[in-house]
């Protein structure tokens, strides 16, 4: 049977049919794994002995990789960091729990940049993952693991987290779909915290369906996560056709000011396509990302540099003495915006800033369905050049930033190759709880183009 | 130049009580650790690990509104928790969650009622604010080895703050006794000071009186800790002010620290000088969202606050002419109160001369036992001691002559002078009698007939 490339939700249906076996798939996977991580450095943990689901639920069927900042009980999960290089969780994150609940499996821990502290992947402790389109080039984060586990066809769906753009950013230079719902749809609880007010559970595929599909099995209320909310969750799988006919969309020009003239080029393309939906596409003005970059730097050091003050060595991991240079770099700025004199500078002005972020976006919301834009300024960049950005993450997340820091959900979709054979993207930013809306748009998206077949196009090149 | 004779004590206390609650603040562990074996009552959250969350403890918080409402606080309809950093190996996520800016009660006071020059005095003591947070682990140092105890991490915990109105040492230790007797009434907590369910830390510091009566303070004061006892409260603070009293002496003006209370010296040693202010970096906690509460939940709770213990004592004195001490001790408690006044309307049609005093006197100096709480069994009792008994004589005399012939062996036995036989026959006696005669006449009949 032909497995390469196809959908979790088409695999799920086979081993429903008896075509095929559950393990037979996992075991597929783990082949493809021994195959290709030793040059894409994708996972830091695999499960190499297959386990069967507790239940035969809704998501029976579904192999996933996970994160490694997600809690598994009995597996290690380290956040890329020597830190945790030794700390298996008691416990599992909600996320995981739900997933293997409804009978998924977890074949493995994806990498990331220490604590999701970066854009690349190359501030893992454990190395940096390869972007499988070009293995010298960085898959973006910090869900680089991810992206390229799902790329390259190592899982067929993988769960991970962004606090902004690190699901959108790895999908977008890996070419594969990135999702980013509300904050508050998908519970935190068992997710290591980067930015608590920012961070957010995400999921990347090749495939929109099955972005929807786990959505559906991971949002809700979750009594472990007071920032979750009550909103019931939609059937996103069962209304994933019910695209609207008219649809209004706003391109924010101060988006495009600061991307490289193709990135540019390429949302024009897509603008065309979406006019040929019959959508409205225009260009409008919104808040110049710019100002999103302070907020989000002041917020997220602030709340790393207290997330990261209970690793003492006492009770789990190693010392403070294994953190890396990144860490402890976002440790000292977040206690100086925190310190006696400088909270109102900083901390309380970022707050301000950020009410105004959230009314620029409620406003624009009022006239659009939704916002199109690119993920990232420009293509993948080559490893090892985030050394020469002091705020790398923070300038390759400009065009993330503000939708994160107001907490909206956000699709990225890949759109065709460039010239060099690299992954081209854009994003859709929707107002609060628009999920559905996303998903419909985006699986409207793939159905018209098949992403311009990229995906076949990469895994030529993994067999 | 400071006028010795001028200098009086100022004192601001800062208060800690456990929660009575029976899950911990921000997990589902049990909160009551007391006996526990070490580190059985934890999970992720109040072990703080990666990825685990907080999710508040609304009966804490009732409960915290519910003394906010009897230290007469204004109660805060929309509060959020924010986090305290510090390190220290006894708190687990390197952060106390904690309240800086919105306590759920603020701006309140709590009257205490002192016995002076046989009149009762009233005095308000300010409270400045109450507010909700989290307890520590416990540290325990064994051999030369520190080990953790995290039973008490995450247990809900509220701190009271007063303002700094008290100038002597009594002051200090009858409002500690008030809080912890209101805290107990309102069932917020058993407050035990040995237990360390409630610990108190004063800040002690001297103070000029101006002639206009106005106290200048110097820039310094004395935080004392370590106080785990009221006796020891009382000899931490009187040493203290002696302490401060003897370096304005010569001259000086002591400095700025936190000292520890040494139980068996009884004196105070310095722990930790303050140089400069601690830094806690307080920002608002992102994982807990602000709490809004509807109004219908305060106006609930307030409903249902019992009167509180001062009143009742107002009403005790004024109403029963009872002493301060004995209405102290009957508000100890609020099923005592219950107690006595149920028995006082169940013997308001005896007769008797001084009721409330006697009753009060009777429960008070244990005159009467009180069992199982069965005002029954000990109105009986009291009214053998002070009831008027209209008593049947004639009923005496069949029953003593009864009890004669059937125990005859105790007859002999009090013949051959065994006073111990003589009580029983009337224990035997006053059984069938039913309080239709006190004791004494029974006791008296039947050794008159006895002896005849």
């Amino acid at each position: 049977m032909d497995i390469l490339g196809r959908s979790a939700l088409s695999l799920r249906k086979s081993i429903k049919e008896k075509r095929v076996s559950l393990k037979e798939i996992y075991e597929y996977f783990l082949e493809r794994i021994d195959k290709y991580n030793s040059l894409l450095n994708a996972f830091l943990t695999v499960r190499n002995d297959f386990t069967k689901p507790e239940r035969e639920g809704y998501g029976y069927g579904v192999i996933a990789s996970i994160k490694d900042n997600f809690c598994t009980k009995g597996i290690r999960t380290t956040a890329s960091s020597k830190v945790l290089e030794n700390f298996v969780p008691p416990y599992d994150a909600t996320v995981v729990e739900r997933l293997k609940k409804s009978g998924g499996v977890i074949i493995g821990k994806t990498n990331l940049d220490a604590w999701a502290h970066g854009s690349s992947t190359e501030t893992s402790d454990f190395g940096p993952t390869k972007n499988p389109w070009d293995t010298t080039r960085v898959p973006g984060g910090s869900s680089g693991g991810s992206a390229a586990a799902v790329a390259a066809y190592l899982s067929p769906v993988s769960i991970g987290s962004e606090t902004a753009g690190s699901v959108r950013l790895p999908a977008a230079w890996c070419g594969v779909v990135g999702f980013k719902p509300t904050y508050g749809r998908i519970s935190r609880y068992g997710l290591i915290a980067m930015a608590s007010s920012l961070d957010c559970p995400g999921i990347l595929a090749w495939h929109v369906e099955d972005v929807a599909f786990l959505l559906e099995i991971l949002a809700g209320k979750d009594k472990f996560d007071a920032t979750t909310v009550e909103k019931p969750v939609e059937k996103y799988m069962a209304e994933l056709e019910n695209y609207p006919k008219r649809m209004r969309i706003g391109v924010p020009k101060s988006y495009l000011k600061v991307v490289k003239k193709e990135v540019e080029k390429n949302i024009e393309r897509v603008a065309r396509i979406f006019e040929k939906f019959g959508w409205k596409v225009e260009e409008m003005d919104l808040m110049d990302p710019k100002y999103a970059i302070s907020v989000y730097t002041i917020v997220q050091r602030a709340e790393v540099a207290s997330n990261l003050a209970r690793y003492d060595g006492i009770r789990f991991g190693f010392g403070r003495d294994r953190f890396g240079f990144e860490a402890k770099k976002r440790i000292i700025l977040g206690n100086f915006v925190l310190s006696h004199g400088y909270y109102g500078r900083y901390y309380e002005k970022a707050q301000k800033v950020r009410r105004l972020i959230i009314l620029d976006f409620k406003k624009a919301f009022e006239k659009y369905d939704l916002l199109l834009a690119p993920v990232v300024p420009s293509e993948p960049l080559k490893l090892g050049e985030f050394e020469k950005y002091p705020f790398f993450g923070e300038a390759m997340d400009v065009l993330n930033e503000a939708s994160s820091v107001a907490g909206l959900p956000a699709i990225s979709l890949p759109s065709g190759v460039d010239k060099n054979n690299l992954p081209l993207s854009f994003q859709l930013i929707g107002p609060s709880f628009s999920e559905k809306l996303l998903l419909q748009v985006g699986y409207k998206f793939q159905k018209e183009t098949e992403f311009f077949g990229m995906r076949e196009k990469l895994l030529k090149k993994y067999p | 130049m400071i006028d010795l004779k001028n200098l009086v004590p100022v004192i601001g206390l800062e208060i800690h009580v456990e929660v009575n609650t029976a899950s911990k603040m921000f997990c589902q562990c049990r909160a009551n650790y007391f006996g526990s074996e070490p580190n059985i009552n934890v999970c992720p959250v109040c072990l703080g690990y990666p990825g685990a969350l907080p999710v508040p403890n609304i009966k804490a918080i009732e409960k915290t509104i519910r003394l906010a409402l009897g230290f007469n606080c204004r109660v805060r309809r929309s509060f959020k928790f924010d986090r305290k950093h510090y390190f220290y190996p006894d708190l687990p996520k390197g952060y106390q969650i904690s309240q800086y800016d919105t306590p759920i009660g603020e701006n309140g006071f709590l009257e205490v009622d002192f016995e002076s020059k046989e009149k009762v005095v009233y005095k308000k003591f300010r409270i400045r604010r109450v507010h909700l947070e989290e307890d520590t682990g416990k540290l325990l140092h064994e051999g030369g080895q520190t080990l953790i105890d995290y039973n008490r991490s995450g247990v809900p915990l509220i701190e009271i703050v007063t303002e700094p109105d008290f100038h002597e040492v009594e002051e200090v230790v009858r409002f500690v006794e008030e809080v912890q007797r209101l805290v107990r009434w309102l069932d917020i907590s058993d407050a035990d000071m040995e237990k360390g369910s409630m610990r108190l830390e004063p800040n002690v510091s001297l103070g000029e009186k101006l002639l206009s009566g106005e106290i200048k303070l110097l820039d310094y004061k004395v935080e004392l800790k370590n106080i785990n006892s009221f006796r020891f409260a009382r000899k931490a603070v009187e040493y203290e002010i002696e302490r401060q009293r003897k370096i304005f002496e010569k001259g000086e003006v002591p400095k700025q620290e936190t000292r520890g209370y040494d139980e068996t010296r009884g004196i105070t040693f310095s722990q930790r000088k303050k140089e400069a202010e601690q830094d806690y970096r307080y920002f608002p906690e992102p994982d807990i969202p602000r709490v809004e509460l509807k109004e219908e939940f305060v106006e609930k709770i307030k409903r249902e606050l019992p009167v509180l213990p001062i009143k009742e004592r107002r009403e005790l004195i004024e109403k029963y002419s009872l002493r301060l001490s004995d209405a102290l001790v009957l508000t100890r408690e609020k099923r005592l109160l219950d107690f006595y006044k149920q028995l006082l309307k169940e013997l308001e049609n005896e007769k008797i001369e001084k009721l409330p005093q006697r009753l009060a006197n009777a429960i008070v100096n244990k005159k009467v036992k009180i069992e199982d709480w069965d005002t029954e069994k000990f109105k009986e009792r009291f009214l053998q001691l002070f009831g008027k008994v209209e008593e049947d004589l004639v009923l005496v005399e069949k029953v003593a002559r009864e009890v004669i012939s059937s125990f005859p062996k105790a007859v002999q036995d009090f013949k051959k002078g065994k006073e111990n036989a003589l009580m029983f026959l009337v224990g035997q006696a006053m059984r069938q009698i039913r309080g239709k005669a006190k004791p004494n006449t029974v006791k008296g009949k039947i050794l008159e007939m006895l002896r005849s």
